[in-house]
This record gives C-alpha cells, sequence and structure tokens, in this order.
C-alpha cells in the first residue's frame, strides 16, 4: 500500500461512482446519458470523473474481458514459499515474467499455509502454464539459490463470480 | 456457470477487445475516438461492446474502482469447502456484495475470492459475516507488498 493519504469521495463522488459500478452507459455520448441519468450537468461528471482518475480512485474506465472467452482457459495461481529475507526481490523477478498478470507478497497461514509469494499465470493451455512456471522455478534457483523452498500452482476450474468491485459505502 | 468456451471472434473484435482494456477517453463521443482509430464507426463499436456484454466476453464495461486509494481495502480470502456444500457456500459468498470475484481451484483450500471494502474494517467484518454464514473458517491473505505488472490479454 503507498504512504499517499487517502481521497475521501463526497456524497455527489459518491452517487457518481455507484452510478457507474454496474458499468458506463453503452451510449454514443456516455458521459452525458450518465449526466442525465444523475439529473446533473454533463460539466460536472466530466469534472468529478476526471478527479476521481487523477487522484487514482478510478484506474481506469474499461472493459474487463472474460478471461476464458479469449481464449486464456488457463488460469494458475502459483505459489512460493520463499525465504523471507529475498522475497521481494523474487517478487519483483517473478512480475516481470510475461505471462504474469498479478504478483504479491502475502502472509503465510501455518500449518495450514506455507507460502507467501503469489503470481498469477495466464495461458491459453494448462500445459503453457505449467511450463512457464516450471520455467521460473529454474531460473529462480539458478538466480537465487537456496531462496525457494516449495512451490505449486493452483488452476482455476470455474469461476464462481465475476462482477467486479461493488462499493459497500 | 460462465465456463466458456472460447468466443469466436473476427480480426475487428481482436483489436476491438484489445483496444475496448485500454482508458475509454473523458470526452464528448469517446466511443467515435476507438472507432476512428480501428477505421469503423461509432455505432459498429458500441453494436460489438453490446454485444461481447450480452455474449459475457467482456463482463463489465466502466470505471475500475481503487478502493484503497479512497481509504478502502483489497483482501484475498479462501476456504475449504466440502465437496457436498460447495454449491450452497458458493451461493451464500456470492450473495456478499463485497466479494468482487470467486474462483474455484484445485487444492485444499479450493475456493478463493476476492474482498473489496471502502472502509478497511469491512474485509474482516465481511469475513466473519461469511464465517457466521457458512459456519466454515476463511481465511485471509491481505497483500503485504505487490510488485507492479500489468497484463493485457491478447485476444
Amino acid at each position: 500500500m503507498n504512504g499517499e493519504a487517502p481521497f475521501v469521495p463526497d456524497e455527489r463522488d459518491r452517487a457518481l461512482m455507484l452510478a457507474t459500478q454496474e458499468g458506463l452507459p453503452l451510449a454514443v455520448r456516455p458521459y452525458h446519458a450518465l449526466a442525465e441519468r444523475l439529473g446533473w450537468a454533463p460539466e460536472e461528471v466530466f469534472a468529478r470523473l476526471a478527479r476521481l482518475h487523477a487522484v487514482g480512485v478510478i484506474r481506469r474506465i474499461a472493459a474487463a474481458p472474460n478471461h476464458y472467452a479469449l481464449g486464456y482457459v488457463a488460469n494458475g495461481m502459483s505459489v512460493w514459499d520463499v525465504d523471507d529475507e529475498r522475497v521481494d526481490e523474487l517478487g519483483q523477478w517473478l512480475a516481470a515474467q510475461g505471462e504474469v498478470s498479478h504478483c504479491y507478497r502475502r502472509p503465510r497461514a501455518l500449518p495450514l499455509w506455507r507460502y507467501n509469494l503469489f503470481a498469477m499465470f495466464h495461458a491459453r493451455e494448462r500445459a503453457e502454464v505449467e511450463r512457464a512456471v516450471a520455467v521460473a522455478a529454474v531460473r529462480l534457483a539458478a538466480c537465487f539459490p537456496g531462496a525457494v523452498r516449495a512451490h505449486e500452482v493452483l488452476f482455476s476450474s470455474r469461476i464462481l463470480k465475476k462482477t467486479g468491485v461493488r462499493l459497500d459505502f | 456457470m460462465r465456463e466458456r468456451r472460447p468466443a469466436t471472434l473476427d480480426d475487428l473484435d481482436r483489436q476491438l477487445l484489445w483496444a475496448l482494456q485500454d482508458d475509454l477517453p473523458l470526452c464528448e463521443r469517446p466511443f467515435a475516438v476507438l472507432a476512428t482509430g480501428l477505421g469503423v464507426s461509432e455505432e459498429e463499436v458500441l453494436q460489438r461492446l453490446r454485444r461481447y456484454l450480452a455474449e459475457g466476453i467482456v463482463t463489465r464495461f466502466g470505471p475500475f474502482f481503487q478502493v484503497e486509494r479512497m481509504g478502502g481495502a483489497f483482501c484475498l480470502a479462501a476456504m475449504a469447502v466440502p465437496e457436498e456444500r460447495f454449491d450452497e457456500v458458493t451461493v451464500a459468498v456470492g450473495a456478499f456484495p463485497q466479494v468482487a470475484h470467486n474462483y474455484r481451484r484445485e487444492h485444499a483450500l479450493n475456493m478463493w475470492f476476492v474482498l473489496a471494502a471502502t472502509r478497511p474494517e469491512g474485509i474482516v467484518e465481511t469475513a466473519r459475516a461469511i464465517e457466521n454464514a457458512v459456519s466454515l473458517p476463511v481465511w485471509l491473505f491481505p497483500k503485504e507488498r505487490e510488485y507492479f505488472v500489468r497484463l493485457r490479454l491478447r485476444p
């Protein structure tokens, strides 16, 4: 988490975000349609969206694609039990691999869960993910001897929910 | 639900699905900007986007919220759900608005979901509420550090 003070959305920011959380109106003038829905002037919608975007509360306005539909049917969460002293070095290294979409350091939950580094791999086939993770494991062992104690890949076999963030204001 | 086979996509679909993963311009007619870039009409872009949403190729089109920037939190969570209770627990977990997505994974911890809350306490409160609802422990794996990457899926 970064050290910046959080941006606290005011009531109108919240109303605007709630009005878009199911999605942007698919109209020729989507922001005008949004303004109309809210009963606001379009200028206010533009100004508030620009500000929320500038401060990072809105990351981007874009499509959330279904990985499966785009052919990325193999989604593997690789998890690594890494020496705590070196986990950041390894995390940065893993994040730079082409197939990796997210890479995080997380706490272990011993004795049930020994892993402290998580990297999501996406590919069109399961074998491709397995290969990419195996290549990463070999390279990590060579570049950081002894730092990785164990790893495994958890494949997703079903999407149970994928609505994205709903704001619980 | 949604274990769908890969969709049949033409070249324009591929280009459009690539472009739609980028930030939409904040201007009066943003789809016209996209359309010009791809050499098609604005209406074509909108029609295709509506189709992607209807067919589940795109699950949502809109702003991506960073709840941490507004003082909230995201957290990865997992549960070990007995096979015979899996569907029932899926429904119960899915009913919480704080659950942004949920995947079945092949492991003793077989249900992995992401919680998003606009207040930091919302994560633990929601986890406890899920535990109460399904009588199973929820394991929280908050991120301690994020290593920066950004993936776009080439359709």
